[in-house]
């Protein structure tokens, strides 16, 4: 892993994050002036979830992304004109408008798709992983879902399968502590849910979700693992998310989360983490750090700008894309 | 062309063999498909003549659906074996909001060359969890394909064309029907989805069916004529794509309509097709549309109940004397 002593690969995660931290703000700047319609679940606090997992990925390899998924979307590499146009149910949207903020896909970069059902995702993974091992390439399948969705079938029927045919799945649990309302520590019987790797005959590791550099090491080593067709791991990313489930949550969360509690992790903070590391090191000056953040600026603006200049679709369009 | 008698197991595995060494991306996916060719022998030969792509899974219904779809996204053509009709409520999720929707509201990026494939139908004293008939809740969901034949013809057709399909199809085939024979060309042939074929001609009255009931129909068709009433019996083979020329074309011939189905007659496939006649079609009529159907109960165990429960032949008839007012045989 000699790209973690290169300089610039600490940069490139530092301005990945903050792309999507800046993206997740204007998107709930838009919602609250009622620009973006419905809801949207926004992953401010998870974001070295997103790029830690996906810099460890190619292009080619696939990705199944949750409800919660901007910042995978952006991870992955989407382009945040199209994104920021579904938001706004605009034609030029990845899903042209049909899907919206919960339902991005972008097939030409390897993202099949986020999933409105909690667990939806990992049995879709589980033939993305035959696909590649019937194809013979070496590709991989990278599959996001919180710590609400390992108390449904869909987990350990697709864990089960994932390990009898050593598929290349890596299971990246996104573990905010809560399924919308219910703590983690009610849902499950077990100290950490990478323990139910056990049941599985795989490697599960629970890790510092909030740590952008840990969670790429251990995605590195499920990522070789799944290619050298060692099968699946179980990664268990312990983070947490700032806003609540949605944008309607009351108080960010605060009728099940406590006060004390939110303000200790905005002190764990992941970008901030990240930013006091790159000082420390000095991998990073205020003039490079303000270059950073007026890059990252104006690449918002832009998809902002985009997705308003564009049409919304004409209404006849509800009846196409069906089939195909 | 070379016509010879195969059963529609027999028609339905010529199909696949024939579609898996023309497209080396097709595999078959289910439970105990290896061992013996599958439970109703559906698969015979195959695991043999293509080792690797005929896939034995343990019992996880959801994920094997689920995993057809992913499979079916990246590349490949997977035939997804569901053992019976009945196991679909396992996979509800995985093929009502996943394998239907991905497409439409994902913007039409993806394709989804994938074949759910399962036996449903009663008749068999497998009671209520091994003998459902649920096209109508897949017609219902927008996004999915239903075919439902009940010829050797037709399945060998129907599922090379399912196979080259882009679009998910869910595939029923009554389990009473899979040792009867049938003519099935030598030649190659598909036949497209969407297309009803008149399997008697009639003037007086039409039996919209498909599956099982279509044999039901063309007997009670054979035994009409001799009391002068000329029955035409229509198997519309795919449900959804409905072929709505192919109705319209008989209802304006014979002005009087029956909808036949082995489902209960509640919000089945019967209701809707009836529905769309009376809008479209309602001076045409010279007849109120019957409608058969089960009664709205599960499927019972003992012979004599189940026979009470599903329609068949005596249902038939005893609707068409009905619609003629004429008096019923007691014989």
């Amino acid at each position: 892993m000699t790209e973690l002593i290169d300089p610039t690969f600490y940069i490139k995660m530092y301005e990945q994050m903050l792309t999507i931290r800046s993206f997740e703000e204007k998107a709930i700047e838009l919602f609250e002036h009622n620009l973006i319609r419905g809801n949207i679940h926004p992953c401010i606090g998870q974001e070295a979830v997103s790029v830690g997992v996906c810099l460890a990925l190619r292009r080619e390899d696939y990705m199944l992304n949750t409800h919660r998924g901007h910042g995978n979307c952006i991870a992955k590499g989407a382009d945040l004109k199209r994104m920021m146009a579904e938001l706004l149910g605009r034609s030029t949207g990845y899903c042209k408008g049909k899907g919206g903020s919960m339902h991005i896909a972008d097939f030409e970069g390897g993202n099949l798709g986020a999933n409105g059902i909690v667990g939806g995702g990992l049995p879709i993974a589980v033939g993305a992983g035959i696909s590649i091992q019937n194809r013979g390439t070496d590709q991989v399948v990278a599959c996001f879902f919180g710590d609400g969705a390992v108390n449904q079938g869909t987990f350990h029927e697709s864990m089960n399968l994932a390990a009898i045919w050593k598929l290349p799945v890596i299971f990246i649990c996104e573990n905010n502590q809560y399924a919308l309302s219910t703590p983690i520590q009610e849902a499950i019987s077990i100290p950490k849910i990478s323990d139910r790797a056990l049941a599985y005959g795989i490697p599960g590791v629970t890790i510092d979700g909030n740590d952008v550099t840990e969670v790429y090491i251990q995605m590195r080593k499920a990522v070789e693992r799944a290619r050298s067709g060692k099968g699946p791991t179980l990664l268990d990313c312990v983070t947490y998310r700032f806003y609540g489930h949605f944008t309607g949550d009351p108080g960010r969360g605060i009728t099940y989360r406590s006060k004390e509690e939110m303000e200790e992790w905005l002190r764990r903070c992941p970008i901030k983490r990240l930013r006091e590391y790159l000082f420390r090191e000095g991998l990073l000056s205020e003039e490079k750090e303000e270059e950073i953040q007026s890059h990252v600026k104006k690449s918002i603006e832009e998809a902002v700008r985009f997705a308003q200049e564009s049409p919304f679709p004409n209404p006849e369009e509800a009846t196409q894309d069906l089939f195909y | 062309m070379n016509l010879r008698e195969l059963t529609n197991t027999e028609a339905m595995v010529e199909a696949l063999k024939e579609e898996m060494t023309r497209d080396p991306s097709i595999f078959i996916i289910g439970e105990d498909l290896v061992a013996h060719g599958g439970i109703f022998g559906q698969f015979i030969g195959l695991p043999e003549a293509f080792p690797g792509r005929v896939i034995d899974t343990p019992i996880s219904e959801t994920c094997i659906v689920g995993a057809g779809l992913g499979a079916a996204l990246t590349g490949m053509r997977p035939f997804v074996d569901l053992h019976f009709a009945d196991f679909t409520t396992c996979a509800m999720d995985e093929i009502v909001n996943q394998v239907a929707k991905i497409r439409y509201m994902f913007g039409g990026q993806a394709k989804i060359p994938l074949v759910i494939w399962a036996p449903d139908g009663a008749g068999l004293s497998a009671a209520a969890h091994h003998s459902q008939s649920l096209e109508a809740w897949f017609i219902h969901t927008p996004g999915l394909k239903v075919v439902s034949p009940c010829f050797p013809y037709d399945v060998k057709g129907l599922i090379k064309t399912s196979i080259r399909s882009d679009d998910p199809i869910i595939f029923f085939m009554h389990k009473k029907i899979f040792s009867r024979k049938g003519p099935v060309p030598e030649e190659e042939y598909v036949i497209p989805l969407g297309k009803a074929e008149i399997k008697h001609p009639g003037t007086d009255v039409t039996i919209i069916t498909y599956s099982i009931m279509v044999l039901h129909a063309l007997e009670v068709a054979e035994e009409m004529e001799k009391e002068g009433i000329r029955v035409e019996v229509l198997d519309l083979r795919t449900l959804w794509p409905m072929d709505w020329e192919r109705i319209a074309e008989s209802v304006t011939k014979t002005h009087r309509v029956i909808i036949a189905h082995e489902a209960c007659l509640t919000c089945g496939f019967g209701a809707e097709i009836s529905a769309r006649i009376q809008e479209e079609l309602f001076d045409e009529l010279d007849a109120p549309i019957f409608r058969v159907g089960a009664y709205r109960v599960p499927i019972p165990f003992s012979p004599p109940l189940e026979r009470f429960v599903i329609p068949g032949k005596e249902s038939l008839k005893k609707t068409i004397y009905n619609m003629f007012g004429k008096e019923i045989d007691s014989k």
